[in-house]
């Protein structure tokens, strides 16, 4: 397997760069991708860990049917990442197991 | 009719938690017992239940049903440990305590003040507290600012009303106990001795027959010479995504169960046999769930459901037996969790031999009923 | 926001274009709600923004769905894209959270034109990361112009598996194996419908157009496989499988999975309708009359929502689905509307005519609608086919027996991906057809959703 992305992209020089963070490492995007698409490319198979054994998944059906690339977008947890569009400076991590309920008043517990 | 010869001590219609519970217990005697139960899409109590092992706020106006309702919860430990033993499942039984949440003052007096009423009535015997929104919070700190109380019972608790269906029915079967599946009884016709069963074009002969198919005893009883004027309530429940532990205690609205996942009810409406939801029914749970705990506004709902409760006219368990067809019985509630261990370890012997040490078991018959309206 | 509607169409893929273009040509407006950011359904996604690199890549069929896109110009349509409907009662009023708002509407008519989903395709391995569905690969190719460019494997059947492998072969990427989980009597069992479905020359010209393709551009082809695994701990790494000439084993990055599509009854199911049971496309389909109407008054359904057609049918029932809601709404009488009907429905039975034909050869062998015990089924709550086929032995007659007892259909995908499937084990199982095991009782809301948002349901 080498090393890096197994994806690539076709040749698009009109679309807009953008940057999100992926675990706090900058991934770069074009407008126009979903946050899915733009790991995917970026060569980042897994997403989260599931609740139930903790077995590493990624995207399955990129449609909005599986709910396999849940990911926390923007401190908001379990989002559908083929569901939510790539977007300058978004904060992105992968769903490790069950998520946590932020308080206004405290931080999650 | 093709005619079924095995041999049954006894019958029990309804293969739910209620049916379920007393087949066991009696399977557990060593009676040979077949269960009749209905298909894949029948009204089920049992798979839509909350899961509350509750004895809190129990028979305020029949005390008999909370000494009942407590003598379930302290068997329960014996039965949750027969079931997983039996069966591999573990029930996530937990009773640590639950709170009954109030939003406003009066609602929390008001409570306070019938809970001491049946204090009175048991002789003093009703571990209750009331706690303000200040000592609540020590207990259960998500709560919101709106939350008034709550009142506290130490004896409730709960569990996974699913595996406890599965771990019943995998310690009957392996008792020996059969469930006969797909169309539950259709007739019962009274012989000398011996009842006949008409179920899926099929007939069988059993020496004592249960009732136990929730709505359905409303039709099976007078069958055998029986009473059960029971009708559906509609209680409505969400569940959540799992999340990570927020909650230590079960409240009788808000439940965290044991894989994560948050379980909010709870409603009441006479809606007849219709078990969908309601937008507007769901939309105040969801609104009273987010008053009570704030921080579940974040959370995803992933299913709801409306679930059928059986309710007598005084909301209170019909236990009876047949004068005009001896060997008729009926058992009928809308608690089949909490007096899951009471039905299997206390009812069934009550039902196997005729004899009991407990002085109230005359008092559930739906005779009681009958009074009423003479009086 | 207006609260009411004559007329809402759920799904802006060809069946629902087709229905609000018919609507607005007669004067009617429309609301168009769409989960997606942008219309064309699955089949033509991302058309409206593709450039020329991408719809050179994914063909001429795919670029002329643009045309349907230019309905949304109209200013008679109210299109609301980026709306998942969340909850949809028997009274046709809809939930739906936009742009992070609930709003909610009333429609006297309503035509759900929910589209397709894959099928799934299980066996050992199929949860790990780097394994897709051919769709989703198709999805990143039309969304955004990313593709596997090499270590890709292809396996299932069916026309989509080719061609995606001919567009991945027009980006110029390298594919490993081709490998085809047809069964070789499904040919013979097709051969009766091919006269059939030559009225339709196309779709068989353009299969043939695909097949030489491969050939030509030497992608190594393997037929008849069977007892598939995905190798790897952590993503996947290989395909294992044996053909004709004993086991294989492939190494891939990207598993790209197909064996057909079928309905998304996610909605109609939430509403209850009837659903029939379809033993060759071995799937269930709402009840509906020829306007696509079903038991409730009102509730219409067109597309592959309501059965398997394709995306040229899908077109012709949108318009016949809208002109069934026009003469119900009083705009049109029975003998206009039928006059309307009669271009729409020759369309149709051309469209349809290779149906059979392709549903006999690519009908889903066995052994992936019913899978080995180690198999996960429901991938949510991580359930194995083993564990099904012990609930049955407990006595659990249908999945939602199985589901109380194991949580299969539990998680959030609220059993779409899972719900065929633990029907066909159960019924395999029990030795009986699907139909009398039944189907997951669909509850709302129809995505998750949080309570906040529920919350806003209650009246204040």
């Amino acid at each position: 397997m080498p090393s890096g992305s197994i994806f690539a992209r076709l040749p698009e020089p009109d679309r807009r760069p953008v940057t999100l963070f992926f675990e706090g490492e900058p991934v770069g995007a074009l407008q126009g991708d979903s946050v899915a698409a733009a790991l995917l490319a970026a060569g980042k198979l897994t997403f989260r860990a599931t609740p139930v054994g903790g077995a590493p998944r990624g995207p399955y059906c990129m449609m909005g049917v599986c709910f396999e690339c849940l990911l926390e977008i923007d401190g908001v947890a379990n989002r559908q990442g083929c569901m939510v569009q790539a977007a300058d400076g978004m904060r992105v991590s992968r769903m490790l197991g069950a998520r946590g309920l932020a308080d206004s008043n405290g931080p999650a517990r | 009719m093709a005619r079924d010869e095995a041999e049954i001590d006894f019958a029990v219609a309804g293969g739910g938690l209620v049916g379920m519970a007393v087949a066991y217990g009696l399977a557990r005697l060593g009676r040979k017992v077949t269960v009749f139960d209905e298909g894949d899409l029948a009204y089920r109590a049992s798979r839509g239940n909350f899961g509350l092992v509750w004895a809190q706020g129990k028979g305020v106006d029949m005390p008999n049903y909370a000494r009942w309702t407590r003598l379930s919860a302290s068997l329960w430990p014996e039965l949750a440990e027969d079931l997983s033993r039996a069966s591999g499942v573990g029930l996530e039984l937990r009773q640590p305590g639950g709170f009954d949440i109030c939003l406003s003052e009066e609602e929390l007096q008001g409570r306070t003040a019938r809970f001491e009423g049946l204090r009175d009535a048991l002789g003093g015997d009703y571990p209750f507290e009331t706690l303000g929104h200040n000592a609540l919070r020590r207990m259960l700190p998500a709560i919101g600012p709106k939350v008034a109380g709550a009142t506290f019972f130490p004896e409730d608790g709960h569990v996974n009303p699913l595996y406890l269906l599965r771990g019943l029915v995998q310690a009957f079967q392996a008792l020996g106990g059969r469930i006969v599946n797909g169309t539950g009884i259709e007739r019962i016709l009274p012989e000398a001795e011996a009842f006949r069963l008409e179920s899926g074009g099929r007939v069988f002969e059993a020496g004592r027959v249960v009732l136990a198919a929730g709505l359905g005893n409303a039709k099976l009883a007078p069958m055998v010479g029986l009473n059960a004027p029971v009708k559906p309530n509609r209680g409505q429940v969400l569940i959540t995504e799992r999340v990570q532990p927020f909650l230590d205690h079960p409240t009788a609205q808000i439940r965290q169960v044991g894989e994560g996942a948050v379980q909010i009810g709870d409603s009441k409406e006479d809606v007849g046999l219709d078990d969908t939801t309601s937008p507007e029914v769901v939309g105040a749970i969801a609104k009273r769930a987010t008053r009570i705990f704030p921080i579940l506004e974040q959370a995803r709902v992933v299913r709801s459901w409306g679930a059928l409760r059986v309710m007598s006219p005084d909301g209170h368990p019909i236990y009876d037996r047949s004068t005009a067809h001896p060997g008729a019985y009926l058992v009928t509630c809308h608690s089949g969790v909490t007096l899951a261990a009471s039905h299997a370890l206390r009812l069934a012997p009550w039902i196997a031999t005729g004899e009991t040490d407990l002085p109230y078991m005359e008092a559930f018959s739906a005779k009681r009923f009958d009074l009423r309206s003479v009086a | 926001m207006k609260r009411s509607a004559p007329l809402v169409i759920v799904g802006a893929g060809p069946a629902g274009l087709a229905a609000a273009k018919t609507a607005l040509d007669h004067g009617l407006p429309a609301v168009l709600l769409d989960e997606q950011p942008a219309a064309g359904g699955q089949i033509y996604r991302g058309v409206g923004e593709a450039g020329e690199g991408r719809r050179k890549v994914l063909g001429a069929d795919y670029a002329k769905g643009a045309d349907l896109l230019r309905v949304l110009a109209d200013k008679g349509l109210d299109y609301r894209p980026g709306a998942e409907v969340w909850e949809m009662t028997r009274e046709r009023e809809i939930f739906f959270t936009r742009q992070g708002a609930v709003e909610r509407l009333a429609a006297d008519q309503l035509i759900l034109c929910t589209g397709a989903i894959e099928r799934p395709m299980p066996f050992p391995g199929w949860t790990l990361p780097g394994v897709m569905t051919c769709g989703a690969a198709q999805i990143l190719l039309k969304t955004a112009g990313v593709y596997p460019r090499q270590d890709i494997v292809l396996a299932g059947s069916g026309p989509l598996l080719l061609l995606l492998a001919t567009q991945l072969l027009a980006t110029g990427a390298k594919i490993a194996a081709l490998v085809e989980t047809t069964p070789s009597e499904n040919y013979k069992a097709a051969l009766p419908y091919l006269p059939a479905a030559l009225q339709a020359p196309d779709y068989i010209f353009k299969g043939l157009g695909f097949i030489r393709d491969l050939k030509r551009a030497g992608v190594p082809w393997h037929k008849s496989a069977r007892e598939l695994e995905a190798l790897g701990d952590n993503a996947v790494l290989g395909l294992r499988f044996r053909d004709a000439a004993g086991i294989r084993e492939v190494a891939c990055g990207a598993l790209l999975l197909h064996q057909g599509v079928v309905p998304n009854v996610q909605i109609s199911r939430s509403l209850r309708l009837e659903h029939l049971w379809d033993p060759l496309q071995r799937c269930w389909r709402p009840k509906l009359d020829d306007w696509g109407l079903s038991e409730i008054p009102g509730v219409a359904v067109a597309g592959d929502g309501g059965g398997i057609v394709g995306a040229k049918a899908s077109e012709a029932q949108g318009g016949l689905a809208a002109l069934g809601a026009l003469r119900r709404l009083g705009e049109l009488d029975t003998a206009a509307r039928d006059a309307k009907a009669r271009s729409l429905q020759k369309d149709f039975r051309r469209e349809v005519a290779p149906r059979r034909f392709l549903d006999a050869l690519y009908r889903p062998s066995g052994a992936f609608l019913r899978p080995s015990d180690e198999t996960i089924a429901c991938r949510c709550e991580e359930v194995t086919a083993g564990r099904i086929r012990e609930f049955v032995a407990l006595g659990c007659l249908g999945p939602n027996q199985a589901k109380a007892f194991g949580r299969s259909g539990m998680g959030p995908c609220q059993g779409r991906v899972c719900g065929l499937l633990v029907s066909e084990i159960m019924a395999d199982a029990r030795g009986v057809s699907p139909d009398e095991v039944g189907y997951y009782r669909i509850r709302p809301p129809i995505k998750p959703v949080t309570l906040g948002e529920m919350a806003s349901m209650a009246e204040d």
